[in-house]
């Protein structure tokens, strides 16, 4: 082995860096599913008997379903019956504002870098962080209702905009569609809200943090959010997870709907614990995001920077309903050590005239697998829809491994998609002409994945682009001003 | 006489079992410009690239010591900071890397190893402007990716500006005249020569005496084979110009 594939080595194999534990009681179920145990958290969560009634549905249709076998993941059976499926913090009456809230969690956030007071006023980014499972502390809650927007925890929204709820909650991701889909229906407890009226700009970028804390709590978050006529939302979504020795399972649930006009962006930066260098303890990040054009000249661009997880299975995606109707998909996924990451998206065209974009960039390092999945359907009613899909892998050292599995169904005639795909190597003589001018190694490895991303990043919000770069260890470019 | 900045003493190298280098003698003082020359795969690139610490080559035998460091135990990096630059023969593209970026990142790396502060966007911007003219670049190349889809003699030139902007101690050309046409030449020998000082020492390899009508030797050496067998001044180069290679090899097989 050269010394340069060594240090390579050295700078892959380090160590993630969120890795601490916040000591709070949690009010935790005991593990194991089963009818009551949804109704437990139904009755903790006061929801109106409409929601009680989806859940076990979802129960009874998800006991039904084979566990799901895919290609190209290894994943050890998980017990079902040994996870915990509800864990709050304990709590009084509820925090009515930072102040009451815990010092510790905030500690917490401080931590990880999301100083969520000043952060939040800062930037101007309305925060509703999710510890554990239940919402702890929303602010901008004023400015926001101004506007006219909903945007609270998912269980707030059940109890105080049930016609809502009704109306829209499955109708993009029914409890139906998937395995995970059907276990987040019946158990999921908490995940927030959006709900933008006609024709408003929602004034800020809406950003919620993620975190599992309590030991082996599965999470079953659960977004839904809805741009009506001619709206427009941005949103951040943000994960880390502490350091863990058992896998947790996280199952979450997102679906957007975009009514004529309006435009949704959801960013996700995610960092979840991927496991030791032996690819023990990590996350396994089951999710299903689903976005669904449903008005003429609708848009959806789905951004995502994917470093964490032990087991990252996700595919966010775009239903194309409406005509002329525009689905976006931005990808960057890191698989490191013994992570395995099986991502892309699915647009569907259905509506004339639409149109979507796909560019996906893998990083391969350590043992890494990395496994770009994508579907471009093409339906008969889809006349003259065109994709643009690029999938792009970065291989870094030997071991790991880079894969792209592209799927297409066109049937109809008038259909206009390109497929663009190249695997590379960080090259040697790019290291060494960086280092002869006085860069180091580190630095230099940072640049260059930094430069493979760069299409992806510019379509992240700027501070959550920063904020991506900083989790690839990438230097922040911008030398020119 | 200034003291001497670069000694390489009886170097031997090579690649896997192959041995290119099979003995070079060379001192270099400040302010001294050297001609390397020789016919193909006599070892002139392996030369710079052995000097620059690039991976794959195996140093056999002999010391190389600049400014009274051990140049062979150094990182690339190590070596750039303390004042070593090699243009390449063939700069490399790095998608998506500003090249604003890189020079600065570079820049205040170099800096930083002198003791200076570093230099913030605005201070950069204006020092490379200045650079640029000189290597009559458009600014617009400061926001390319690294030369990233550059012509032939865009790249050479951006080699040029960074060394500019880098003000080496000792800078390694290596065959920067190659794929230039005359107009793009004499841009870079420009270049080249507004850094010729008392303080920096400058070897070019090369192929071509024609390099050398613009920039000036102090010395020419012939490399053939891995060894230098002949070293002159710049008249020497003329001779080569006219002869070619054969009659030295010659001459040193009798000697």
């Amino acid at each position: 082995m050269s010394t340069q594939q060594h240090d390579l080595d050295a700078l892959v194999a380090q160590k993630y860096q969120h890795g601490f534990v916040t000591d709070i009681e949690s009010d935790t179920v005991p593990p194991g599913l089963d009818e009551d145990v949804i109704r437990l958290i139904s009755r903790k969560k006061g929801e109106p008997q409409f929601m009680l009634d989806w859940r076990l549905k979802a129960f009874r249709h998800w006991q039904t379903m084979p566990k799901p076998d895919w290609a190209h993941l290894k994943i050890a059976p998980i017990d079902y019956q040994a996870i915990s499926y509800y864990s709050a913090p304990k709590k009084k009456d509820g925090p009515k504002s930072l102040d009451e809230v815990d010092p510790k969690l905030l500690a917490t956030y401080e931590k990880l870098g999301v100083p969520l007071h000043e952060r939040a006023r800062l930037a101007g980014v309305a925060v509703d962080a999710v510890f554990d499972s239940v919402s702890v502390a929303t602010t901008f809650k004023d400015k926001l209702a101004k506007a006219g927007v909903i945007f609270c925890p998912f269980s707030d929204a059940v109890r105080d905009h049930p016609a809502l709820l009704e109306q829209y909650l499955g109708g993009v991701v029914p409890y139906t569609d998937n395995f995970f889909a059907a276990l987040n229906s019946a158990v999921f407890t908490d995940g927030s809200f959006v709900y933008v009226p006609k024709g408003v700009r929602c004034p800020m970028e809406l950003s919620t943090y993620f975190r599992i804390n309590a030991a082996n709590t599965g999470q079953f978050e659960r977004t839904l959010i809805i741009a009506d006529e001619g709206a427009y939302v941005s949103y951040l979504e943000g994960c880390t997870a502490p350091m863990r020795d058992e896998n947790q399972l996280h199952a979450a649930v997102v679906e957007l709907v975009a009514q004529a006009d309006a435009q949704i962006k959801y960013s996700t930066v995610q960092n979840w614990y991927p496991g030791d260098e032996n690819g023990v303890g990590g996350i396994y990040n089951f999710v299903t995001k689903r976005g669904e054009c449903r008005g003429a000249n609708s848009r959806i661009s789905w951004t995502q920077v994917e470093t964490g997880s032990a087991i990252t299975w996700k595919y966010p995606s775009c239903v194309l309903t409406g005509e002329n109707s525009v689905g976006e998909f931005y990808s960057v996924a890191l698989a490191n050590h013994y992570q395995q990451a099986d991502t892309g998206t699915k647009m569907i065209h259905i509506g004339r005239n639409t149109r979507s974009t796909i560019v996906s960039k893998g990083i391969s390092a350590g043992r890494g697998q990395n496994t770009y999945r994508g579907l471009v359907k093409i339906l008969p009613s889809a006349e003259g829809a065109r994709n643009y899909t690029q999938c792009d892998s970065l291989l870094m050292g030997d071991k790991c491994g880079a894969h792209t599995f592209p799927y297409m169904e066109i049937r109809n005639p008038t259909a206009v998609v390109e497929h663009e795909a190249t695997t590379s190597k960080i090259a040697d003589d790019q290291l060494f002409y960086c280092r002869s001018r006085g860069i180091s190694e580190e630095d230099a490895v940072n640049m260059i994945v930094n430069g493979f991303c760069k299409a992806v990043f510019k379509e992240l919000p700027m501070e959550f682009a920063v904020e991506a770069q900083n989790l690839l260890s990438v230097s922040l470019e911008g030398a020119v001003g | 006489m200034n003291d001497i900045m670069l000694s390489i003493r009886d170097l031997h190298a090579q690649i896997g079992a192959r041995k290119i280098l099979k003995g070079i003698n060379l001192e270099v003082r400040a302010g001294e410009v050297h001609a390397i020359m020789g016919p193909n795969g006599s070892g002139k690139s392996t030369l710079s690239s052995v000097l620059a610490g690039r991976e794959g080559y195996e140093v056999t035998a002999g010391s190389v010591e600049y400014l009274g460091q051990d140049l062979l135990e150094m990182a690339p990096e190590d070596r750039a900071r303390a004042g070593v630059f090699l243009a390449f023969q063939y700069p490399v593209e790095i998608p998506g890397v500003n090249n604003a970026y890189l020079l600065k990142a570079a820049l205040n790396a170099v800096r930083k190893q002198r003791g200076l502060p570093e230099f913030d966007a605005f201070e950069f911007l204006a020092m490379v402007r200045d650079k640029m003219k000189l290597m009559q670049m458009d600014e617009s190349f400061l926001n390319r990716g690294v030369n990233e889809g550059f012509s032939g003699g865009e790249k050479k030139r951006n080699e040029i500006l960074q060394m500019a902007v880098l003000e080496p101690k000792l800078a390694l050309l290596d065959e920067t005249d190659s794929g230039l046409d005359i107009d793009a030449l004499r841009v870079v020998a420009n270049g080249v020569n507004s850094l010729r000082g008392p303080d920096r020492a400058i070897v070019m390899v090369t192929h071509y005496q024609r390099l050398l009508d613009y920039i000036e030797p102090d010395f020419v050496h012939v490399l053939y084979d891995g060894r230098i067998l002949k070293s002159g001044d710049k008249s020497l180069a003329l001779e080569l110009e006219k002869r070619g290679y054969d009659w030295v090899r010659q001459e040193a097989l009798v000697a």
